[in-house]
């Protein structure tokens, strides 16, 4: 398949003495010898990559890497100062005006970390600007920009200004506005890092789900590894203007390219870094002792769960108590301490990951957090697995979901 | 001090009496005429509506636009104006605003326009407008004689002067004050340059603009009395009377209703101001 973006070689940087600065780059002058030897500062460093159609590709770095650079070197809002970019095979970087207008129209369509919205236009003439400039008339252009506000699910917000909407709305104007034009490429630059960590996963599902239907060629920039490894069919890591690292996501997590890489690497690896505590629930479901079996099963009707922690007085952990126990408590009309079960499992705060995992897997029972024999908190299957996957900032937030599950 | 002799008044009076009036005088002269009706015809238009339908009419605008408050103000301005006599004189020094502000518009918006994309535009206009509005408005009246004649033209001209660099100013930072990224989502969907300051960044610098025409308007009533000195119509030379006879109430009489002109005509364009950045939201 032909590629539909081809970077080759492109380069970038600020200053007045380039010519000196490049031929010291070829050298393989670092960005810090230039900038002191020349006053020069390197954006991109003769970066080079394929995009391939219907594929999203993802420019991973920190700031400062030049990965916003790179991607407005694409569509030429910054001049490239050497290299190639073909957009289906025509160089952009040497069109005249009139042809840069036209593959800017017809063939890329950009979403903005800040969304970058018109802030005097609702959301459907927003949305069909892009189509306006080309000079859709009227009727034409509303209607498919209302198309686009449908597929992003904004429907009914379309005479909303943007500054009525949330940032998680507001990007999705953002998206609907580059959907109308019906461009191939997308270029998303840190399109959710504004948004808050469930939004974002909202966003970032809603965009894989939208890119099964529509299928373009996304390039997308982020410096969150973990969105990179969701949304990345490749990824492309950059440092200091230059890519150091592209392959896929396992490529990537088995075989980093250097010591870079392999410290972001490292990160995603959670079972290594998460404990226990990172990812356990509140203990919100628990009797007492005072309780009795009673109130005991009517509360793990509550919650719709199968086994209750119960607790003595300070806070100290007393025990299990299954479904079964209690019924048999309340049939027999007894309240003993024989009706708990002491077989759960229990764990330090500070335990990681990797040693749940293998706890979790052989026993029935919740996990009990415990710290000085008080209970700090509960794990179940569910929360070690998203913790792993997930990470720390949404365990927090899926906790009310899950604590139903065991 | 006097180290050597700078004959800056000589150089200025040859250049003026040899040079602009010989060879422009004809140019001066023209402008001058056409100028001159203008301000009749506004003049005449207002002094031939019957006030009543004026106050009427403005009340009825500031009601609308900037509320209660501003109307009764407006309503009971107005009476005052007629019950002291000086409806034909507010009229005229109404006139004198409009018409330099008018102008100042014309010109001043595509300065700032100018200056806000060209930095060069920019670093030229910048000291000329520190420049006029530094300097002391009655220097320039006296060239302003000398190149219009007496009456409303100079003094329009030199309202002019006074008035424009706010006008100049806020466009200029209503559109430096875009956010960048929103310049480039334009750029970004092909935009040429003309859709995009029609399109983007004007309607963006809308609110800042007004702010700058309110300026303009304000300045321009401050005008009003040092323009009558060089003979413009209305209210300032009720006062300018009232200082050569040392007739404070005459003084006070004037003076009040520029005042009311004033507060009138900076609180409507104020609401206006407000009404496009609400209107907005409730169309």
């Amino acid at each position: 398949m032909k590629n539909k973006v081809e970077v080759k070689q492109v380069t970038k940087l600020f200053g007045t003495r380039k010519k000196e600065a490049i031929s010291k780059l070829i050298e393989g002058k670092s960005k810090e010898e230039i900038l002191k030897s020349t006053g020069v500062t390197v954006g991109v460093n003769q970066a080079s990559f394929d995009v391939k159609p219907g594929e999203i590709f993802v420019i991973m770095g920190l700031s400062g890497s030049g990965k916003s650079t790179l991607i407005r070197l694409i569509n030429r809002l910054i001049e490239p100062t050497s290299g190639e970019i073909l957009i289906d095979g025509q160089n952009i970087v040497t069109m005249n005006q009139k042809e840069l207008l036209n593959t800017r129209r017809k063939k890329l369509a950009m979403v903005f970390q800040k969304f970058a919205l018109f802030s005097h236009r609702t959301v459907l003439e927003n949305v069909a600007y892009g189509l306006e400039v080309q000079g859709y008339d009227k009727e034409e252009r509303l209607k498919r920009a209302q198309e686009s506000i449908n597929v992003v699910g904004l429907g009914g917000y379309e005479n909303q200004y943007p500054d009525q909407l949330s940032g998680g709305m507001q990007q999705r104007v953002g998206l609907a506005r580059a959907l109308a034009n019906d461009s191939d490429i997308l270029l998303m630059d840190e399109a959710f890092s504004a948004l808050d960590p469930l939004i974002r996963k909202d966003m970032q599902d809603e965009l894989l789900q939208l890119q099964e239907k529509l299928n373009k060629t996304i390039i997308f920039i982020t410096h969150d590894l973990d969105e990179a490894l969701k949304l990345g069919d490749r990824i492309a890591i950059m440092k200091d203007g230059e890519i150091v690292q592209i392959g896929t996501s396992e490529q990537i997590m088995k075989e980093p390219a250097d010591d870079y890489v392999s410290t972001f690497v490292q990160d995603v690896d959670r079972s290594k870094v998460f404990v226990a505590e990172n990812v356990m629930l509140k203990p919100d479901a628990i009797a007492t002792w005072k309780d009795g079996p009673r109130v005991a099963i009517r509360k793990m009707k509550e919650k719709g769960i199968s086994s209750i922690f119960v607790m003595g007085k300070d806070q100290t952990l007393k025990g299990l108590l299954t479904i079964d126990n209690a019924v048999q408590a309340v049939n027999e009309d007894r309240w003993v301490e024989d009706y708990l079960t002491t077989e759960y499992p229990t764990t330090a705060p500070d335990t990681p990951l990797t040693e749940l995992i293998q706890i979790a897997s052989e026993s029935k029972y919740p996990i009990a957090v415990v710290d000085q024999e008080k209970l700090k908190g509960i794990i179940v299957r569910v929360s070690i697995l998203s913790g792993l996957v997930l990470g720390k900032e949404n365990v927090a937030v899926e906790e009310e979901k899950e604590v139903n599950v065991s | 001090m006097n180290y050597f002799h700078f004959p800056l008044e000589k150089w200025t009076n040859t250049f003026v009496d040899d040079f602009l009036l010989p060879i422009f005088g004809l140019l001066f002269d023209l402008l001058s005429t056409y100028i001159g009706s203008f301000i009749g015809l506004v003049i005449n238009f207002l002094t031939w509506i019957p006030p009543e339908i004026i106050t009427i009419t403005i009340v009825i605008l500031a009601w609308r636009i900037a509320g209660k408050g501003v109307a009764i103000f407006s309503l009971l301005g107005f009476l005052y104006l007629g019950s002291v006599g000086l409806w034909d004189l507010g009229m005229q020094t109404l006139a004198i605003v409009l018409v330099a502000t008018l102008f100042s518009i014309i010109v001043g918006i595509p300065v700032g326009i100018l200056s806000a994309k060209y930095s060069a535009v920019d670093k030229a206009v910048r000291p000329i407008l520190d420049f006029m509005q530094t300097l002391p408005s009655f220097v320039y009246l006296i060239p302003a004689i000398l190149l219009f004649g007496l009456g409303g033209v100079p003094a329009v001209i030199s309202t002019f002067i006074f008035a424009t660099p706010p006008c100049v100013r806020l466009t200029a930072l209503g559109i430096r004050q875009v956010p960048t990224e929103v310049i480039e989502a334009a750029k970004a969907f092909g935009s040429t340059s003309s859709q995009m300051l029609f399109k983007v960044q004007l309607p963006l610098a809308v609110p800042t603009i007004m702010a700058g025409i309110n300026q303009t308007i304000m300045l321009a009533l401050s005008m009003a009395v040092i323009a009558s000195m060089i003979g413009a119509p209305g209210l300032g030379n009720e006062v300018l009377s009232g200082i050569s006879r040392v007739n404070v109430g005459q003084g006070l009489v004037g003076g009040l209703g520029i005042v009311v002109l004033a507060i009138m005509l900076d609180r409507i364009t104020q609401g206006i101001n407000e009404k496009t950045k609400r209107g907005e939201r409730t169309t």
